[in-house]
């Protein structure tokens, strides 16, 4: 039985529609990568499994609970059960990366501080981070940034991990240490994990199901070898990064030379 | 015409909008306040309003007081010159005394907080946004009310009417030391003609207008902040809309308590 199940996902924003008629199953144990170019709707899908935004239409089941209807105490109850890495980190700049950690534990939790402290410490050392607790998030670079933001996702124990974008903007060795980490929870904790990419390296590496999304809707899904011999033209694109509009610089050219001649004709 | 019309009907329509957005964020902070209050709350809400009671308070402790002084000098000078010709020098005690309890008292500290901590909250809860630390809380299940806004609203309601009291003791000290100047009269009874002049009622409502102030920086800041929407940009002009915003519906809030005061005072 699927972990999160998306069905008939409708999401519209000023009336221009982003998800169109969405269906998402993510099984438990796995890890499904969201791949997709910009404007394709992966972050809107994001926000709203996490119950960020409400659809028009359709429903999300997270872990049986349908997250578009339940009450906002049910909501909570299945956020507890998610741990969330953002792109930017979020990480709160006021605490210290052991405070960002120990946040949803001291808020959640009635443990001791002594255990907290101690979590604290595992988390950060899983993500090689247990000498750099008493840092605050900017004196961090930002690969250690989005290392810190998993440990604080990992706080609580969640079932489903969420990771968006952790590769972007990070040099490719720190990516590849950020894919062998996922690599590492999921083998370790037997982790639900639902990542977010473009970076198709990194996709991949780490997946056991991808699955693609055009212009709001889903497009394939399968297994890493499943989506390599995909022979849809899109995905082909996708995967031999082959531009959109490949008239682009003639059409620029040609507008130019207009521009310039109606220049040269004025008196 | 009918375009005058229509304009000025879609321009009503979003202050009444910005209005009720304002009047619901307030219940929602009312509602989360009981975890911000000390002994019954969350012990961390407290510490943060505490935290914030030192960055509204004591902080703008030296501006406020300046300010204060400035203007009871002012105050004083500027009465003088007039009352003087009328052999009314006297009267400028009730003038200093009844006009910093009432209404300068309020104002100045008003402005002062709407300057700083106005804009402040705008900037760090736009910059949360933008950084998608208020989504980090959302998904946290922590109530961002709660967590950011309740600890300002319980701090501005403490720091600001106290900030006030300052403010009126400074402007009437300023006005005591102009009439030491200027008439020779001391400075004991001054502050004795001061304590007669001067009504508990007068007290009473430069604390209530206070308190209304403390309430309309507070949300008008905090409001700015979560309407941010794009990058830094967004965060430099939600905070010069929260100072433009606070200070004139500071204004339009004194003109109608002290339209309300004068008529309750009457009979």
């Amino acid at each position: 039985m699927s972990i999160i199940s998306v069905r008939d996902l409708v999401v519209e924003y000023d009336g221009r529609r982003v998800l169109d008629g969405l269906n998402l199953d993510i099984e438990p144990g796995q890890i499904t990568v969201l791949l997709g170019g910009s404007g394709s709707g992966k972050s809107t899908l994001l926000r709203q499994i996490l119950g960020l935004e409400h659809p028009k239409s359709g429903s999300i089941s997270i872990k049986g609970t349908d997250i578009t209807r339940c009450s906002p105490a049910d909501l909570k109850k299945v956020r507890r059960s998610i741990g969330v890495a953002f792109q930017s980190a979020a990480l709160f700049n006021s605490l210290s990366l052991e405070d960002n950690v120990a946040l949803t534990l001291r808020e959640h939790t009635a443990l001791a501080p002594s255990v907290i402290d101690l979590i604290v410490w595992l988390k950060l050392a899983v993500v090689g981070l247990a000498d750099f607790g008493k840092l605050h998030p900017q004196e961090l670079s930002g690969g250690m940034k989005k290392r810190a933001a998993v440990a604080r996702a990992l706080a609580m124990d969640p079932e489903i991990l969420v990771l968006d974008e952790p590769s972007a903007g990070l040099d490719p060795i720190v990516a590849a240490e950020l894919d062998e980490l996922i690599l590492f929870l999921k083998e370790t904790f037997q982790i639900t994990a639902l990542v977010v990419t473009h970076e198709m390296h990194s996709a991949f590496r780490i997946a056991d199901r991808i699955a693609m999304l055009f212009d709001g809707r889903l497009l394939t899904v399968g297994t890493k070898d499943e989506i390599r011999a995909n022979q849809h033209p899109r995905v082909r694109q996708f995967l031999n990064r082959v531009p959109a509009n490949p008239m682009h610089r003639p059409a620029l050219a040609s507008y130019l030379e207009r521009y310039v001649q109606t220049q040269e004709a004025k008196p | 015409m009918a375009n005058f019309l229509e304009s000025a009907g879609r321009k009503t329509l979003i202050q009444l909008d910005y209005v009720g957005r304002l009047n619901i964020q307030l219940w929602a902070t009312l509602r989360g306040m009981r975890a911000a209050l000390p002994l019954v709350g969350n012990r961390l809400r407290w510490r943060a309003a505490v935290h914030q009671m030192l960055d509204i308070g004591v902080d703008a402790l030296p501006m406020v007081a300046l300010l204060a002084t400035c203007s009871g000098f002012i105050l004083a000078m500027q009465g003088a010159s007039e009352l003087r010709r009328f052999g009314a020098l006297h009267y400028v005690i009730d003038l200093v005394a009844l006009g910093f309890t009432r209404e300068l008292g309020p104002l100045l500290t008003a402005v002062a907080v709407s300057g700083r901590s106005g804009s402040a909250f705008a900037a760090e809860i736009g910059t949360m946004k933008v950084t998608e630390e208020i989504d980090a809380l959302k998904v946290m299940a922590f109530e961002p009310v709660e967590f950011v806004l309740a600890p300002k609203y319980l701090a501005a309601l403490v720091a600001v009417p106290c900030l006030t009291i300052i403010s009126a003791l400074f402007g009437i000290l300023a006005g005591g030391l102009f009439m030491f100047f200027s008439t020779h009269l001391g400075l004991l009874l001054y502050f004795r003609y001061v304590l007669t002049s001067i009504e508990l009622r007068d007290v009473v409502a430069g604390m209530i207008k206070s308190l209304a102030f403390a309430t309309i920086i507070t949300h008008v800041g905090c409001l700015e902040g979560l309407r941010v929407r794009g990058g830094p940009e967004a965060v430099g002009r939600s905070t010069t809309m929260a100072v433009v915003r606070s200070t004139f519906l500071v204004i339009l809030a004194d003109a109608i308590f002290t339209t309300i005061f004068y008529f309750v005072g009457k009979a």
